[in-house]
């Protein structure tokens, strides 16, 4: 300061500054994108990895709220001692009478294989199955029906076949046009309708759908439950759980599983999550290599320059001024690594998401969070070699040519 | 304009004659054995004036620049720049002073090689708080000074040896400084470019700008208005100002 001796400071614009810190990185440019390279992979791989996650969890949750979880399958129990069970005939009847219940739906399992045609053998089943189900199936399951017609009254009594979409594409149909049909428990059945994907019950898309009428009459078919579909009031799913045992099966109610098909879809999102965490790990590493990297060079640019430390120091620059300097040139490096990543991890995002049908999500937090943590690491990387500039005294500069 | 970058106007009294003046000042430096890099030097320059300072190697004339441009304080003795005793200001308050009252050349040039002649030149002034646009008026000013306004907005490294030199001679200008101190400005050159730098000191030593040009060779030395002999640190001669 000039206490009072009449000297005018140095002084550094704010501007000018800038203009300082950034010598090295137009001077040095392919040392300057290599150096700011290894932050901007970290930030890009924890924005990324943030980004696809939360992009995945919003369209795991217009999922969920497309499909309810409040689906609930009651099925016979398989297992030593058991066998394969069965299920009461009343199961579905007793179950719709459970006051939250609002619809139940019969899944059936007929013993019998389907085919392209007569001439195909008999062991190239294709693994289809063949399930008399209720005609309000699709509602149950929130399944849409991708051509033709899903059974109903009618369709349901006579022999007609709604395909799964494997079981559609195994049997190689698909668009229906009211005349193909398949080779079906001994017997032609037409074909008058293909499914979607179900997302809650991916075992029915390779099987092909008749209706329990049609079983009885046409594939001699005794209607025994497999398994009940079980949509409840959202707010009583798990008390509804607890009685679903005994309303289905009464006297061996310990032979009934019951299961949510959501929570398998949640159990995955889960998984991922795990991922997410490792993923963000790996970020935080490569953000800290960068980190390093940085400071490496930084130190490097602070012996390699010492003669323009010197002149600095000659023209009037105050160790803060030096300081500030390379301060600076970190500084920059790290924010253009930063925004570089963050521009990357969105662009990984954006285009994921778009192959996976997401919506692309990047968290604001993730992007504000990316430029912080690079301005943070910068901050670091760059005040050990700062202050080494700014404590090289001016002579010593200078005598280094 | 230019009143506003040296702030004459408010240096103490009394030695308005005296730019520069060292009296016996040592320097020592504190190796085993100590180097005695100077042991009692008594030297001042007056406004206006042009000394070379001649030495061989080892004389000590590194270090005296150094002191004289309070880039180093000295082990013992009083150093007074533009009125300043040095002795008295801290650190932050010599960068003050050189970014306003002192001008530096030295052999290897030091110029930012990624930059124009004029953003060198304006980079003199850089740390005196003027705006951009004052500093490079300035700096123009001071090119046409040295005979390059021609090459105003040439990268330094597109430049030769002798123009090189010549902008960092408008860079210690361009804040018209109480002095200009030269450390071996023509030893980086071959000798027609030398001549035409030692005769544009002279030449801007003629508009008024005192310089003191530190130098092994004697030949250039002797030819100033006066010569100062450097040897182990002490000055072993002094002309005055001659005729």
């Amino acid at each position: 300061m000039s206490k009072g001796n009449g000297l005018i400071p140095s002084k550094l614009h704010g501007a000018d500054a800038l203009r300082t810190a950034s010598v090295g990185l137009r001077t040095r440019k392919l040392r300057a994108a290599l150096s700011a390279l290894g932050i901007m992979i970290g930030i890009a791989a924890m924005v990324g990895v943030l980004g696809l996650s939360e992009s995945s969890k919003s369209d795991l949750l217009a999922q969920l709220d497309r499909l309810g979880t409040n689906l609930l399958t009651v099925q016979a129990g398989t297992g030593i001692g058991i066998g394969a069970g069965e299920l009461p005939d009343e199961a579905a009847g007793m179950i719709s009478r459970i006051g939250p219940v609002e619809q139940t739906s019969t899944v059936s399992t007929v013993d019998a294989n389907v085919y392209k045609s007569d001439y195909v053998p008999a062991g190239q089943t294709g693994g289809i199955t063949v399930q008399a189900v209720d005609v309000n199936l699709l509602e149950t399951l929130a399944g849409s029906i991708a051509d033709g017609k899903f059974l109903d009254g009618a369709t349901a009594t006579y022999p007609t076949a709604v395909l799964g979409s494997v079981a559609a594409e195994r049997l190689g149909i698909r668009e229906v046009t009211g005349t193909q049909q398949i080779w079906l428990g001994e017997q032609w059945f037409t074909v008058i309708g293909v499914l979607d994907e179900f997302e809650l019950n991916p075992d029915l898309d390779r099987a092909a759908l008749v209706g329990l009428t049609t079983a009885e009459d046409f594939l001699d078919h005794d209607t025994v439950p497999t398994s009940v579909l079980v949509r409840v009031d959202p707010d009583y799913v798990d008390a509804v759980t607890g009685v679903l045992p005994a309303t289905a099966n009464p006297q061996n109610p310990e032979e009934v599983e019951v299961a949510r098909p959501s929570d398998a879809l949640e159990a995955k999102e889960a998984a991922d999550d795990a991922f997410t965490a490792l993923f963000l790990g790996l970020g935080a590493v490569a953000l800290l290599v960068g980190g390093v990297g940085i400071a490496n060079v930084m130190v490097i640019s602070v012996l390699e320059r010492r003669s323009e430390i010197g002149l600095r120091r000659a023209l009037g620059a105050t160790k803060r001024h030096v300081a500030v300097q390379f301060l600076g040139e970190a500084l920059l490096l790290s924010v253009v690594g930063g925004i570089g990543g963050v521009i990357l991890g969105w662009a990984v995002t954006g285009v994921y998401a778009n192959v996976r049908g997401w919506g692309t999500l990047v968290p604001p937090i993730a992007i504000a969070g990316g430029i912080a943590a690079a301005l943070l690491i910068g901050a670091v990387a760059g005040l050990y070699p700062a202050i080494r500039a700014a404590r090289l005294s001016p002579t010593e500069a200078l005598r280094s040519t | 304009m230019t009143s506003t970058v040296t702030g004459e106007g408010t240096a103490p009294a009394g030695m308005t004659d005296v730019v520069l003046s060292l009296h016996g000042v040592t320097k020592q430096y504190p190796t085993t054995p100590p180097v005695h890099a100077l042991r009692g030097v008594d030297f001042s320059v007056t406004d206006g004036e042009l000394v070379g300072v001649v030495g061989p190697s080892g004389s000590g004339k590194s270090t005296l620049l150094h002191i004289m441009g309070t880039l180093d304080r000295p082990t013992a003795g009083e150093v007074t720049v533009a009125g300043y005793n040095i002795s008295d200001l801290s650190d932050k308050d010599l960068s003050a002073l050189r970014s306003r009252h002192i001008g530096f050349v030295f052999q290897q040039f030091h110029l930012l090689s990624g930059y124009t002649a004029l953003d060198n030149v304006a980079d003199g002034l850089l740390y005196t708080g003027l705006n951009v646009h004052t500093r490079r008026d300035l700096a123009e000013e001071a090119l046409l000074r040295v005979g390059l306004g021609h090459r105003l907005s040439h990268v330094a490294t597109k430049l030769s040896g002798g123009e090189r030199q010549r902008v960092a001679v408008a860079r210690a200008l361009v804040g018209t400084p109480s002095i200009v101190l030269a450390d071996e400005p023509t030893g980086n050159l071959d000798t027609k470019n030398s001549d035409a730098i030692v005769e544009l000191i002279r030449q801007i030593n003629d508009e008024g700008v005192t310089f003191v040009v530190i130098t092994h060779n004697r030949e250039i030395a002797e030819a100033f208005p006066r010569t100062a002999g450097l040897l182990d640190g002490r000055i072993e001669y002094d002309t005055g100002v001659r005729r």
